[in-house]
């Protein structure tokens, strides 16, 4: 069989154990769309004048959620996978390992799209926010999820090798991604945060990626005067994630093991 | 017998058969012998910490014939699961030769994992597919993989194939193990302590499966501590303790002369028991019966009281060559510990 077969069938069953894990299903792909229903319940006023707060907390929590499907299931179920011998057994068949990581990457691009599809379903019809008009802007959304999720697998790879076993794996994982989506502005509004914790940010790949979806969310409103750095920086954005993916490979490619820890 | 040993005569009676010469352990085969796996000085070393080193293998020699069954029977930490783990590729090893299907396993390549199955000692199965999904997964990994149905089939899941893994027994999903690790034919397959927590029943089956793919021609390197699974499947028997090899043998002619040990076991007058380790039964029972003539009158009436002789069986054989390693371990430990060797 071709590497690509095996790749699209690696996809496919990866998809499959995804979607039926009550863990992932919950926690990654539902996750934005239970905190856009709550969060868009109870805060109904709006931040600033003809902006309500889900319009803009939509475009945080797509981009905190690209990070979940992305970054974390692919630190935590990699963890989960090299401990229990998921990997160790795949390393003894003929499938190449190039294989091995189209399948998790077409794993995470068809997961993090079923989560938009339904995260901006609910938005639109529950609580009134407007989708983009322009193919510009649909354009730019596409480009800032499909580097931002890039970013994220390639990171999570090389993060899997953190956690010493799977028992540990999600809570070593887990933490880390709320404090940074409450610094990046997902869950309050970025001019109201401290300047030095959005400085803290500005490192990370969440802030620039919320920053991008609001300026595809809050195109034309008037947002863009609020913003602290007064600009969307568009192109700063696409260097940073593309700094971030380079530097993910690079760790990936570094410290990726089939083998445990443990195995001496 | 038991290998404890409760009686009065026990320090008289040790000596025989512990100093029995042993046949020089040997688990290679004849220079003309077709052979799967081939391993010459195999060593290999684990790092302690300190500075120090816990030898896992000390310098194995052993061959594998095409369609040979070949089982690596030892205790737990003998050094079974190291050795299978360098003929499987997993391992990298200090010293030695080895090939498996001619090549060396630390540098194979994907081809050469085609024709090897593997079946681990932990079961990973993903539990949320089904048996067909996996199995129709695993056969486009390999280049002329055997249909999904048939495989499920010949390891006796053919009624499973809509099933979620998670539903399936500790049996089935070892079976589906071997399924997965003969889905691509392999010439050589490795079974590293394969049935460790079945009942009789699953251990009973999972034999069943094996011996149908031994008659099909199937190489098996088998690793167990089972002594009825290493004799029931295996063509010959490797016994490996703390490293190295101590005997290897057909089944049937384990051990050499450990087998042709025997016990006799009787009661003394004051009503201990009393047994005797010999590898002549019939002196001591000659010596037994003068000490209890036909004519002496009494409860007994010439009887020798609890007289029983048990033959030395696969598994005394098997625990008197595996207690010997161990006492020689202990005391070498001991002596290292002491200053005494280095």
């Amino acid at each position: 069989m071709s590497t690509l077969t095996i790749a699209a069938s690696r996809t496919r069953v990866e998809t499959l154990q995804f979607l039926r894990q009550r863990d992932s299903l919950v926690f990654s792909l539902l996750f934005p769309v239970i905190l856009m229903v709550i969060f868009g319940s109870v805060f109904d006023e709006d931040i600033a004048p003809g902006i309500s707060f889900s319009q803009y907390f939509v475009a945080g929590v797509a981009a905190a959620g690209v990070l979940l499907t992305s970054f974390q299931t692919m630190a935590i179920d990699i963890a989960i996978e090299r401990d229990n011998g998921t990997l160790k057994r795949l390393r003894g068949t003929p499938m190449p390992p190039v294989a091995f990581f189209l399948g998790k990457i077409g794993q995470v691009l068809l997961t993090t799209a079923l989560q938009l599809v339904i995260l901006l379903t609910v938005a639109t019809l529950l609580f009134g926010v407007t989708l983009p008009a322009t193919a510009e802007l649909w354009g730019r959304f596409t480009w800032i999820v499909v580097l931002g999720a890039a970013a994220g697998t390639v990171l999570g790879i090389a993060f899997s090798s953190v956690p010493p076993n799977a028992r540990s794996a999600s809570a070593i994982v887990t933490p880390p991604m709320i404090v940074l989506q409450f610094v990046s502005g997902v869950y309050f509004v970025i001019s109201e945060l401290p300047s030095w914790m959005v400085d803290v940010a500005s490192f990370f790949p969440l802030k620039w990626m919320a920053q991008g979806m609001r300026s595809v969310f809050l195109a034309d409103t008037g947002w863009l005067q609020v913003e602290p750095s007064g600009s969307w920086q568009t192109t700063e954005t696409a260097l940073v994630l593309l700094v971030w993916l380079v530097a993910g490979l690079l760790l990936a490619r570094l410290t990726f093991r089939w083998l445990p820890r443990r195995h001496g | 017998m038991s290998p404890t040993q409760t009686s009065t005569t026990a320090q008289q009676t040790t000596s025989p058969a512990r100093d029995a010469p042993l046949p020089r352990p040997d688990a290679t085969l004849p220079e003309d012998t077709d052979l799967v796996v081939r391993v010459r000085g195999l060593r290999k070393t684990y790092p302690l910490g300190g500075g120090r080193q816990r030898v896992a293998v000390h310098g194995l020699d052993l061959d594998v014939g095409r369609g040979e069954v070949l089982a690596l029977l030892g205790p737990n930490g003998a050094g079974k699961s190291t050795v299978t783990e360098v003929l499987e590729g997993y391992r990298h090893r200090d010293v030695g030769d080895v090939a498996v299907l001619g090549t060396d396993p630390w540098r194979a390549p994907l081809t050469w994992r085609a024709r090897v199955g593997i079946v681990l000692q932990d079961t990973s199965e993903p539990l949320d597919l089904t048996v067909a999904e996996l199995l129709r997964h695993w056969a486009t990994l390999y280049p002329r993989a055997r249909p999904p149905a048939e495989v499920a089939e010949l390891v006796g899941l053919g009624d499973r194939l809509p099933i979620r893994i998670a539903a399936l027994s500790g049996g089935q999903r070892r079976r589906l193990d071997v399924a997965l690790a003969v889905i691509g034919r392999p010439e050589l397959l490795f079974l590293d302590e394969p049935t460790t927590g079945f009942d009789p029943e699953a251990r009973r089956q999972f034999w069943g499966v094996l011996e149908d793919l031994r008659d099909a021609g199937t190489t098996i390197l088998l690793t167990t501590h089972y002594l009825d699974e290493a004799a029931r499947l295996a063509d010959r028997v490797a016994v490996v303790a703390d490293g190295r090899l101590l005997a290897c043998a057909p089944p049937a002619e384990l051990g050499g002369p450990l087998r042709d040990v025997a016990v006799v076991r009787w009661r003394a007058p004051d009503g201990s028991e009393q047994h005797e380790r010999t590898v002549s039964p019939s002196a001591v029972l000659r010596r037994l019966l003068a000490e209890h003539p036909p004519a002496e009158a009494g409860p007994g009436r010439g009887e020798v009281p609890g007289l029983l002789v048990e033959r030395a069986s696969l598994e005394d054989v098997y625990l008197a060559l595996v207690g010997h390693a161990t006492a020689d371990a202990a005391v070498t430990e001991r002596a290292r510990a002491a200053g005494v060797v280095a």
